[in-house]
């Protein structure tokens, strides 16, 4: 089978690049995701959330979104999904749960559909 | 002279070092991918490389958008791990070999390619988990370690080009170095996969075995490819390829 490169010029559904504009758009928020590899930091978040947001700057749109622990619109907000990780960690997701909650099925459904790909 | 006794590509995904850390290797869902990595523990103790060059991209440990470099090097004499933030264990640190460094970092140089220099370096999951799969016994790494990080984290990332001609230049200098090493080279990136946005969990397993055989009989056909065209048909993670 043969993968032609260069023929693809639309927008990749369900998918957004991390360039230079959403790294702008999310420097707050995921500078305060890059600060939760240290346990201290997951620490304070967890005793005052609101207060941690604000510390780091984060706009009304990427406060919400953590506050709704809403990953497609941290991702909208210009949060990148490898940073994003370390918040969802504090939650006690992984990469599974968060893939579920993104694309609307069951953790066990998500799980599945990645079983079935790989078939 | 160093000789290259061989070059290993792996997935590095941090559930696999959780999986060893929590002994589920033997589990249901653990056990066909585990059992897959014996012929490879075998081969590299007949193979006995002294020192292992491993190419693979960090993840938010030690880089942050503040300073992201396209090709980073370490050059310290150990090199440490951390939790990440999800609470993963630290390992033995990973011995390094400061003066082979520092050699590849000359030759690169006079090859054009201009390498960020790193004399401190915590290296994530995706240095970790492929050292833990060849040697799993982490209280002794039989081997020195050179991590060679490659950005995938925001674009532009370097090209399937650059990478491949960045690879054939390592692949000259580490033959160059005058001292009698054994070196394996790891490729720790990944075939396809998508963690964020809708299309969550992409997976295109013909262009994933399409690739596996053209990295190593015609890795110039990948090199064909935009970093775009990889997101497309492998996932947004998919460009992690180039390593």
């Amino acid at each position: 089978m043969a993968f032609e490169p260069h023929l693809r010029g639309h927008d990749i559904w369900g998918t957004t690049l991390f360039d230079g504009k959403a790294a702008q758009r999310g420097y707050p928020l995921n500078k305060m995701c890059f600060s939760f590899n240290d346990a201290a930091n997951r620490e304070a978040f967890q005793r005052d959330e609101g207060a941690y947001c604000r510390k780091y700057g984060l706009d009304d749109a990427q406060r919400d979104a953590v506050r709704r622990r809403d990953v497609l619109a941290l991702i909208e907000a210009g949060g990148n999904i490898y940073y994003l990780a370390k918040l969802a960690g504090i939650f006690g997701f992984n990469v599974q749960d968060i893939g579920a909650q993104q694309t609307g099925r069951s953790v066990e459904e998500f799980r599945a559909m990645l079983r079935a790909a790989g078939d | 002279m160093a000789h290259i006794v061989g070059g290993i590509g792996t997935s590095h995904i941090p559930a696999i070092g959780l999986a060893m850390a929590r002994n589920q290797c033997d589990d249901p869902y653990w056990h066909s991918f585990f059992e897959a990595y014996r012929p490879v523990r075998s081969w590299l103790e007949a193979a006995r490389p002294t020192v292992a060059i491993v190419v693979y991209n960090d993840h938010g440990l030690n880089f942050f958008l503040d300073k992201m470099p396209a090709f980073a090097i370490g050059a310290a004499s150990e090199y440490r791990n951390a939790d990440e933030g999800w609470g993963l264990p630290t390992l033995t640190p990973f011995p390094g070999d400061s003066a082979f460094s520092w050699h590849l970092i000359e030759s690169l140089a006079a090859a054009d390619f201009d390498l960020t220099t790193c004399q401190e370096m915590l290296v994530d999951h995706g240095f970790v988990v492929p050292m833990q799969l060849l040697w799993p016994n982490t209280a002794a790494w039989p081997v020195r370690t050179i991590p060679i990080c490659v950005n995938t984290v925001q674009h532009p990332l370097p090209t399937p080009r650059r990478c491949l001609k960045f690879g054939e230049a390592l692949g000259r200098a580490i033959e160059a170095w005058p001292a009698d090493e054994r070196v394996i080279v790891l490729g720790t990136g990944g075939l396809s996969h998508q963690l964020d946005g809708r299309r969550a969990g992409f997976i295109n397993k013909p262009f994933d075995l399409y690739c596996l055989e053209k990295i190593e009989h015609e890795p110039e056909i990948l090199a064909r490819y935009s970093i775009r065209d990889l997101v497309e048909l492998a996932g947004s993670q998919g460009p992690e390829l180039i390593q």
